[in-house]
């Protein structure tokens, strides 16, 4: 089914969809996967010059395109069904919706710098004692004359390796818990003090665990005043969870795509496994599950404007559907690849291995089953 | 009759789980998350089973069996699966063994059953080729005879541990005449034959356990084939019915109580730890349930069976598909409970010569490649749609 574009929209689609075909097939991309670096900096640079990308979601009046979470579900829905494992989430979502939310007087030129494609951002929020809710944060920074000095550790950090900044959720007061009291920061990659252990995640992508050890930086790396940051935070996790839900649209695409010619190609009992009426019902239903991932995503990223509780529960919805959806589909694309299907051979895992990372990331749809749960049998939300 | 003191048995098993199964094996098998142990520590851990006089728990007692019941069995296996004992490959003791009892030469049996018992024999499954997996009776790897031999030539593939296995087993085409399972043999043959050879495959989880081998011209002794020529295929069903029926149940109970540990080493998003959290707790309780009718039916079918006995199709399918999703359900849940961990790739911790500490918490290396691997347990010994169309033709006259 497809959804309704502008012409704009359109054309953004297509070019990166373009692109990608020409420039970043699978076998390009296992060339960057095996790489040392796991990232490519020359496609990262095509994608804010020649495809003028990063600026999607900026305003026109700070050098982007005046596009929105609309413009980002277009591309990352392109980008999940090649597999791409540039840190396009983490600089121009995460770090572009905190930078536009930001009073730091850094903000602009680091907003021009990640248009341009020269700052590059990974999000250092997930600590080894946390799961997935957000107030819990343990990395403390404490305020030491015109400084702050942050300790901790933070876990599974996605586009680390590449970046030349990281923005840090670190606790200025308060509980491990507390809503209040947390507060974000961005920090120069190579500060001192800030050490990494690199690593791949299961789909190939780079990823570090990272600790800060009296890691120094000056106030003026505070994005939002001291200790208020959980609000927005929240936000522009929702909008990082909704578009990964756009990202797991591409991923399905592809699993179901893949899925399908492999069936119609390959026989067994002297015809196409694609005649097996058994296999063509579990064929319908991953096209069933895919038809409806797409619609809750839009849904999701319309609401994002929403009040908060509102747009949360919007988020929750989109990220459980999709979960599930990711979940089934993924399964029985291996299922119905047989043999070839556990291997490393064909593309097929590695969609399957994005997917159970995407399963996971921002909350599962267990955590998110529960936030749902939370927010619709609200008192408020019973008696509206 | 003599009763069984099977608490004195338990303790009998858990003594010797205790002494023979040292703390340093216990932390290698830690780092194996493949379908079978690396051989070092596989075998390693037959031979001291052997020794104990317990290598073949499934086996006659005149060939080496435990002379167990059925309850015995259970306890045994419980206790080896709650000491995370390491998985040794099955394809001898457990699929070309009883072929060699029902099918086999007096020469062979003598030869082959005694190798296997002590692991001296490590054999590998030569039966999928790239054209015939679950129309497996399409096979064309052809064997022509030329004097006392055999001459093979052919590929197989998705073949588990040909690279360490001494000895494989084969499926070949000896004649095109009639219905295509009418001109398939059996044979065994030494690794070691010239023309053989093997081309690594790298699984999902980023293991090597499979691979694809070919047969150029190798020649295979007419003295290794197992029962005569042609009935190839009724050796490989009966074979089949073993690699299928089994106990599920006792692995899947096992990653069960692995989830519940992650679980309660993990913290929650509102409480302690995640095993605090009511829906997991719920959730894990569900599978429980499941998994307790799937021991209560194994139980109940290997008590209807004297020992050695194959269970029969219909029931070797009906077990291999509940069990087997019970098993993938159970990995998934262990996956689950790592949280954000579950993304990173292991790989590099998980061999016996590794000494790379796993990423996150020492729990986390062998979850997610076991889940992997796991995907494959409804694709392999026949999948789960073939056990299906298996037991609507057999067990209900559907066609
Ligand atoms: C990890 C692993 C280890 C293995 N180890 C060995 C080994 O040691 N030795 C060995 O000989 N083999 C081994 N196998 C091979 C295994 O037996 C085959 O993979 C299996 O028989 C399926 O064949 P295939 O892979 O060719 O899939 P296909 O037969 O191509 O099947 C692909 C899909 O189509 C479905 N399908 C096929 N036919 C039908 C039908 N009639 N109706 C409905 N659905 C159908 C299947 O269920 C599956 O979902 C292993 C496989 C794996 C994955």
């Amino acid at each position: 089914m497809e959804t309704p574009l502008s012409d704009d929209q359109r054309m953004i689609r297509d070019s990166v969809a373009g692109y990608l075909r020409d420039r970043y097939d699978d076998a390009e991309r296992r060339r960057i996967i095996d790489s040392e670096a796991g990232w490519s900096a020359p496609h990262w640079q095509a994608f804010a010059g020649e495809l003028g990308l990063l600026g999607a979601g900026f305003a026109e009046a700070a050098g982007g395109l005046g596009g929105g979470a609309a413009e980002h579900a277009l591309i990352l829905e392109e980008f999940g069904s090649a597999l791409v494992v540039e840190p396009y989430l983490s600089t121009a979502v995460i770090a572009g919706g905190f930078l536009k939310a930001s009073t730091a007087a850094a903000a602009p030129q680091l907003i021009a710098d990640a248009i341009a494609g020269t700052a590059i951002f990974a999000y250092a929020a997930g600590e080894p004692n946390a799961r997935s809710n957000p107030a819990h944060v343990e990395t403390r920074a404490e305020c030491r004359g015109a400084n702050y000095v942050i300790d901790g550790q933070k876990a599974v950090v996605l586009g680390a390796v590449g970046a030349t900044h990281l923005i840090v959720v670190a606790r200025t007061s308060g509980g491990d818990r507390d809503p209040e009291g947390i507060s974000l920061f961005v920090v120069d990659a190579n500060s001192p003090g800030i050490t990494r252990r690199d690593y791949r995640t299961i789909s190939g992508g780079p990823a570090s665990d990272i600790t800060f050890t009296g890691v120094t930086v000056p106030a003026s790396a505070l994005l939002v005043p001291e200790g208020t940051a959980l609000p927005l935070i929240e936000r522009v996790v929702d909008e990082a969870t909704a578009l990964l839900c756009a990202e797991a649209n591409g991923v399905m695409r592809r699993l179901h795509g893949d899925t399908l010619a492999y069936t119609s190609q390959r026989e067994q009992f002297g015809k196409p496994l694609a005649s097996f009426q058994v296999l063509q019902h579990r064929m319908v239903d991953m096209l069933v599950a895919m038809e409806h991932s797409q619609s809750i995503t839009a849904r999701a990223i319309e609401l994002l404007d929403a009040d908060p509780a509102e747009r949360a529960r919007a988020v929750s919805a989109a990220k459980v559907y999709v979960g599930k959806s990711l979940r089934y589909i993924g399964q029985q694309a291996i299922q119905l690849h047989g043999g070839m299907g556990m291997t490393d051979e064909l593309a097929v895992g590695f969609f399957f291995k994005r997917a159970i990372e995407i399963e996971r990331q921002f909350g599962s749809v267990e955590y998110h089953l529960t936030r749902y749960t939370r927010l619709a049998n609200a008192p408020a939300a019973i008696a509206a | 009759m003599t009763s069984i003191d099977y608490n004195a048995f338990r303790d009998e098993v858990r003594d010797f789980l205790a002494t023979s199964y040292p703390a340093s094996k216990r932390e290698l098998n830690q780092r194996q998350a493949g379908m079978f142990a690396e051989p070092e520590l596989g075998q390693w851990w037959q031979r001291t089973l052997h020794a104990r006089g317990w290598g073949a728990p499934s086996w006659p007692v005149e060939y080496g069996g435990t002379g167990w019941d059925a309850v015995q069995k259970h306890i045994f296996m419980s206790e080896c699966t709650a000491a995370n004992t390491p998985s040794f490959a099955v394809q001898g003791l457990a699929m070309v063994a009883p072929v060699v009892m029902k099918f086999g030469t007096q020469a062979q049996k003598d030869f082959f059953l005694p190798g296997i018992l002590s692991g001296e024999l490590y054999f590998c499954q030569g039966f999928s080729e790239p054209g015939s997996g679950s129309d497996l009776a399409s096979l064309r790897t052809s064997a022509v005879r030329e004097g006392d031999d055999y001459l093979v030539n052919g590929s197989k593939i998705w073949t588990t541990h040909a690279h360490f296995a001494n000895w494989i087993f084969l499926l070949v085409r000896t004649s095109t005449e009639g219905k295509p399972q009418q001109g398939i043999t059996f044979l065994l043959a030494p690794m070691s034959t010239p023309g053989i050879s093997v081309r690594p495959i790298i699984s999902i989880s980023g293991e090597h356990e499979l691979n694809q081998t070919f047969y150029d011209n190798a020649r295979i002794p007419i003295a290794n084939r197992i029962g005569d020529e042609n009935k190839g295929w009724d050796v490989a069903k009966y074979l089949l019915e073993f690699e299928r029926g089994g106990a599920y149940a006792p692995s899947a109970q096992g990653m069960l109580e692995a989830a519940k540990k992650i679980a309660a080493q993990q913290p929650g998003d509102d409480c302690a730890t995640l095993w605090d959290d009511p829906q997991f707790q719920r959730k894990t309780a569900e599978l429980e349930i499941d998994m307790l009718a799937q021991a209560a039916t194994e139980h109940r079918v290997m008590t209807a069976l004297a020992g050695g006995n194959n269970p029969g199709d219909i029931v070797a399918s009906m077990l291999k598909l509940s069990g087997t999703a019970l098993q993938q359900a159970a990995s998934e849940l262990c996956v689950e409970a790592l949280g954000d961990y579950a993304l990173a790739d292991q790989r590099q911790s998980l061999h016996l010569s590794s000494n790379i500490p796993p990423i996150g918490p020492d729990y986390a290396a062998r979850p997610v490649a076991k889940f992997l691997n796991l995907r494959a347990c409804t694709i392999y010994g026949g999948s789960s749609e073939v056990q299906h169309n298996i037991v609507a033709r057999a067990a209900m006259g559907l066609k």
